[in-house]
């Protein structure tokens, strides 16, 4: 572990206590969504649309309705009528009107997997059975794939209503929902006075997060109008904030309790299964749960995009970039909204470009509507830059990690879209690479049986949000404390902010007694996600932890008939600042709330700023079969910026998962389409995740460059971990085997004829 | 999923009984590993699920002065954990302990493997290099098939209603002889085969020629295929890499792969040329030690 800047001592934060939710998770008793079983409860099942483009002329539900068991069946007829208006939903924006018709269609599918019905039935085989019942009479349209196919003139429309916006304008019969410019500077100018210039085009396909724990939800409309929801998401908030407008109840009559959630990555940000189990629940009077399989979860929710990405990038001969051009064509799946946006701002973030350009199109085809996947939309930008980064490194004979030292970011630095960077750590964490032992250890450039080896660095950067939190402590008589927080767990969060609540309040981690609630027993608090949480949700910690210790304060100076002000606080004891003799720790004052005035609680809320970014570069070695194209991931390293790392086991754990889904993405994960739109590979044995015999150990160096908005300094982890590993893994293939592959997945098949055509025998 | 009768049948004509009273509605049960993955996913929909395992002859593994006797339910850990099988039957070893992972492998049979017949799968090239036999038991009376011979399409076999498979035979190897299998799959556990090869030679007490040969290809067909024209090959020929190299053309040729998510024909071909030629390095390497 590298550190940087290391500004204090600390007591609790940097160490790493086992976590609180650990024992439960370990032994298998933590409750999930698929774990709730409520009094009277029933099941549902969702009939989906077995084409990508369809027109539906007639449901019929007879069958189902007389099906043994079933109490409720809906269809979109069923479901209320949505505003055409926008939410912010955490690290999306969402039309109501677009996330209502997704859950449930009316006259149209528009993606394989759409739901067109469902049913509520005492179990769930009997659920499922009746959805197979329901008569579905379609018109089968042409679906549109690809950004090529969705672009082209004539193409059939995804929605022949929507409108589309061209550089602020008004568009319509286009499937272009949205194009938008960045631009600074004059590139012309710029590509004049480069020594080299790269131009190159690459395609990428859907993927998906691969959370484990699939989709699910029970929803209970009770007779008083009030709604309960039990789900597995990233945000209960959100989730109150999207079912209320969908189903047109007020969000305070609507309770949502998250459940342990088994990853989400951002794809458990929206909805799909909530509204459709209440208005399940309302005809049938009972709780209704749902829980999707694999093939749903792959065909119906939301993955990353796909698309098209064009890069342009010249540099001088003293190696300064002169000038670059992005253009990036996503996939927006069957609605509007892809993370093109967020692509575009990141495609350039680790670099200084005095003359650049940066155009994006969200753009629909029927597939599923892409969701926030860990950073979303960096990593196809990234994997496209670094790539070209990398050619020009090679033109100019430059060291990989020089060019990018040379041409980083900084404090003061203007990106390519506006906004000018605070102090941030992308230098000190591209150093941090360059002094690495991996680094520093030349590649034996052969393996066994005729294995080729390369090595290849990337840069990934990503903004790391702040947004809205809120924290409840209650002190305990034994002087622990209880920290009631709306911060979905993932990835050990409810340690990492009892952990800043511990440091301030003297406390053990031990001592802190996390438990994240519902949204009627905490203030608003937005989701776990946009690497936003031990930042936003700690810094409530910190500030409900401070206002527990004023309380206390005042305890003591009511023990000590004297003022607060009077009063001092510092590693677990309040003393006199007047007389020595007054000392009480904070335990022992604990046990005397109730002779000073009663209970204690505090809250802190915060509506924090964003970190300023997290930049984290990736280093990677690789074996490659000549003869079979398979890519073996055999050394890797990263180096992060993480501003401070509260719990470093963590910290080092997000950095190898985004590695890790960074790897799948480049090597194996795809969504393999058929011709009509249908995902032929909607299971684990063919959507290829790495396992763990896939993996190296992926060293992580943690890079501590404080965040000034943040009283630890703490800046966010968990994104930036997976914008840099696809480049990388490209920048190392083209090393091993001189092969410049353009095509993500960078599967075996495409590696072989790659090498094939090169030696000139493409088979 | 609907509801289903479990039985367990404890003698091979009680498991025909209850496999002819139920027809085609009626499936055996041996590991599960694939019966109850496909059931649940609605690839059959049956009234009845016949386990095999208390029918003794199923669990039975002997090895005897003849060849080997694998009992249709016999996990794959039993085989490879046997060291004297493992030392004669190194072809059926790899395959054994690469299905799946150690818990598949707890439960999942070879025969289960060959019954469900998937062109795809790794157990069924081994044994058909091995020279399996395929014993059935059914409302006729009891058969023997050519492994070769048993698979007909993707799911299906040459067992008729009522008809289970009993145990598979293989001959007990020469001296001189090696087998190996190996598959190509994307990633390093967990996955399924894009191409198998299985290869098997014999050599001459000499050491410098090839008496016999088989070459057993999966993933590039309806069913698994045995190679012909690849291992007659080598009859006759110095064991060697030029041999193989022709061993691996003539097996591509015998390949009819289709285009899927998998791969290609291209690829499938390249794969099967080059695992032709590494399984018969490794057979020979065998042979000789
Ligand atoms: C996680 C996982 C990984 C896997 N990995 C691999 C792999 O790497 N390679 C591979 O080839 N396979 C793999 N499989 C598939 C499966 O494990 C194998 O095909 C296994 O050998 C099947 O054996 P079983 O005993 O479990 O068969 P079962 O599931 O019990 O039966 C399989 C089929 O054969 C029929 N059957 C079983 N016994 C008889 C009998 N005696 N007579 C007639 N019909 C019978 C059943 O009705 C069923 O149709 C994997 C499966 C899983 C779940």
């Amino acid at each position: 572990m590298t550190i940087i800047e290391q500004p204090k001592e600390y007591k609790v934060i940097g160490t790493r206590p086992i976590r609180h939710d650990g024992l439960d998770k370990v032994i298998g008793k933590a409750q999930y969504g698929a774990d709730l079983k409520l009094p009277g409860m029933i099941w549902g099942a969702l009939t989906r649309s077995p084409y990508a483009h369809a027109r539906i002329k007639r449901i019929d539900t007879s069958k189902a309705e007389q099906a043994p068991g079933v109490m409720a069946v809906i269809t979109g007829a069923d479901m209320p009528v949505a505003e055409a208006i926008e939410i912010e939903t955490g690290e999306e924006v969402t039309n109501l009107a677009h996330a209502s018709d997704k859950l449930m269609a009316r006259d149209k599918v528009v993606y394989k997997g759409h739901p067109v019905a469902a049913v509520a039935a005492a179990d769930q085989n009997a659920a499922i059975e009746a959805a197979r019942l329901i008569e579905v009479e379609y018109e089968v349209l042409q679906p549109v794939l690809t950004v090529d196919e969705a672009m082209a003139s004539g193409a059939p429309l995804v929605h022949e209503d929507y409108a589309g916006k061209d550089l602020g304008e008004e568009t319509r019969n286009t499937n272009v929902a949205d194009h938008f410019r960045h631009e600074t500077g004059d590139t012309a100018a710029g590509f004049a006075q480069a020594a080299v210039v790269v131009e190159r085009e690459f395609e990428l396909t859907m993927v998906h997060q691969g959370y484990i724990e699939p989709h699910n939800a029970t929803a209970l409309w009770k007779s008083d109008g009030k709604i309960e929801i039990w789900t597995s998401t990233q945000g209960a908030f959100g989730v109150r904030s999207s079912v209320a407008p969908i189903l047109r109840v007020p969000e305070t009559d609507i309770r949502v309790t998250p459940l342990e959630i088994g990853g989400g990555f951002g794809g458990k940000i929206p909805i799909y299964l909530e509204p459709v189990c209440a208005v399940l629940s309302k005809k049938a009077g009972r709780p209704v749960k749902v829980v999707m399989d694999r093939k749903s979860v792959f065909e119906a929710t939301g993955p990353t995009p796909g698309g098209r990405i064009r890069v342009k990038m010249g540099a001088n001969d003293k190696g300064d970039i002169t000038a670059a051009e992005v253009d990036l064509y996503y996939e927006a799946g069957a609605y509007p909204g892809s993370p093109v946006g967020a692509g575009a701002m990141c495609a350039l973030a680790c670099y200084r470009v005095a003359n650049a350009r940066v155009d994006g199109y969200d753009i629909l085809v029927n597939k599923p509507k892409t969701a926030a996947y860990r950073a979303p939309g960096a990593t196809q930008a990234a994997y496209a830059v670094e790539s070209v980064v990398d050619e020009i490194c090679q033109a100019l004979g430059m060291d990989p990690l020089d060019f990018r030292l040379h041409n980083a970011t900084r404090e003061g630095d203007r990106r390519a879209d506006g906004p000018v960077y605070p102090r941030i750590g992308n230098l000190e964490q591209l150093q941090a690479l360059k002094d690495s032992e991996h680094y520093r250890t030349p590649l034996e450039r052969e393996g066994a049986d005729g294995r080729l080896r390369g090595r290849g660095v990337a840069n990934g950067f990503w903004f790391n949000g702040g947004m809205q939190s809120c924290v409840t402590i209650n002190v305990n008589s034994d002087g622990e404390v209880g920290l009631v927080e709306g911060s979905v767990d993932i990835g050990g969060t409810r340690a990492s902010i009892a952990m800043q609540a511990a440091e301030v309040l003297g406390l053990r981690a031990e001592e802190v007694h996390p438990v994240v609630v519902d949204t009627d027993s905490v203030g608003y608090t937005d989701m776990t996600g946009g690497s936003r949480t031990t930042n936003a949700t700690g810094y409530a910690a910190y500030l409900a932890a401070q206002n527990v210790i004023a309380g206390m304060k005042e305890r003591a100076a009511i023990l000590w008939e004297s003022n607060a002000d009077d009063v001092e606080f510092e590693d677990g004891v309040f003393s006199s600042k007047h007389d020595s003799e007054l000392k009480v720790t904070f335990k022992e004052l604990a046990a005397k709330l109730t002779e000073t005035g009663g209970p204690l609680a505090a809250s802190g809320s915060i509506r924090q700023r964003g970190s300023g970014g997290g930049f984290g570069s990736h280093l990677v070695d690789v074996e490659i079969d000549p003869e079979t194209g398979k890519v073996d991931v055999i050394r890797y390293t990263a180096a992060q910026d993480v501003g401070k790392a509260i719990h470093p086991s963590y910290v080092e754990g997000q950095i190898q998962g985004g590695a890790t889904q960074g790897i799948g993405w480049a090597l194996n994960e795809e969504y393999f389409w058929s011709d009509q739109g249908v995902m032929e590979n909607s299971t684990f044995l063919d959507y290829r995740m790495p396992t763990a015999l896939d993996l190296p150990m992926i060293d992580a160096i943690i890079v501590e460059v404080p965040n000034p908005t943040h009283p630890f300094g703490v800046r966010g982890v968990g994104e930036t971990p997976i914008v840099a590993p696809v480049g990388a893994v490209a920048n190392a293939i083209h090393d091993a085997v001189g092969v410049r592959l353009t095509q993500a997945p960078m599967k075996p098949q495409r590696v072989l004829a790659a090498i094939k055509e090169k030696n000139g025998n493409g088979a | 999923m609907h509801p289903f009768q479990y039985l367990a049948p404890t003698s091979v004509a009680e498991a025909v009984d209850a496999l002819a009273r139920y027809g085609d509605r009626a499936r055996a049960l041996a590991g599960g590993t694939d019966i109850l993955v496909q059931t649940r996913t609605g690839r059959f929909d049956l009234d009845a699920v016949v386990d095999v395992k208390r029918v003794p002859e199923l669990t039975a593994l002997t090895l005897g002065e003849d060849g080997l006797s694998i009992g249709a339910a016999v996990p794959c850990y039993r085989v490879y954990e046997d060291a004297e099988v493992a030392g004669l039957y190194p072809g059926l070893i790899d395959a054994a302990s690469l299905i799946g992972g150690i818990q598949i492998q707890s439960r999942a049979s070879l025969g289960g493997n060959l019954c469900n017949a998937s062109p795809s799968a790794d157990g069924i090239c081994p044994l058909i290099v091995h020279y399996g036999q395929a014993h059935s038991a059914g409302p006729d009376g009891r058969r023997s098939t050519p492994v070769e011979e048993f698979c007909v399409a993707p799911g299906r076999t040459i067992l008729e209603p009522g008809e289970f498979l009993v145990s598979i035979e293989l001959p007990r190897p020469p001296a001189g002889f090696g087998g190996a299998y190996q598959r190509f799959i994307p990633r390093n556990e967990m996955d399924i085969a894009v191409v198998g090869v299985g290869s098997s030679l014999t050599l001459n007490a000499a050491g410098d020629r090839v008496e016999s040969a088989r070459v057993a290809l999966a993933a590039v067909g309806p069913t698994p295929i045995l190679a012909h024209a690849a291992g007659d090959s080598l009859v006759g020929k110095t064991p060697g890499i030029d041999a193989f190299r022709e061993a691996g053309e003539l097996a591509a040729d015998a390949a009819r792969p289709i285009s899927d998510m998998r791969g290609d024909v291209n690829f499938r071909k390249e794969l099967v040329r080059v695992l032709t030629r590494r399984t018969l390095t490794t057979a020979l390497e065998r042979a000789q030690s």
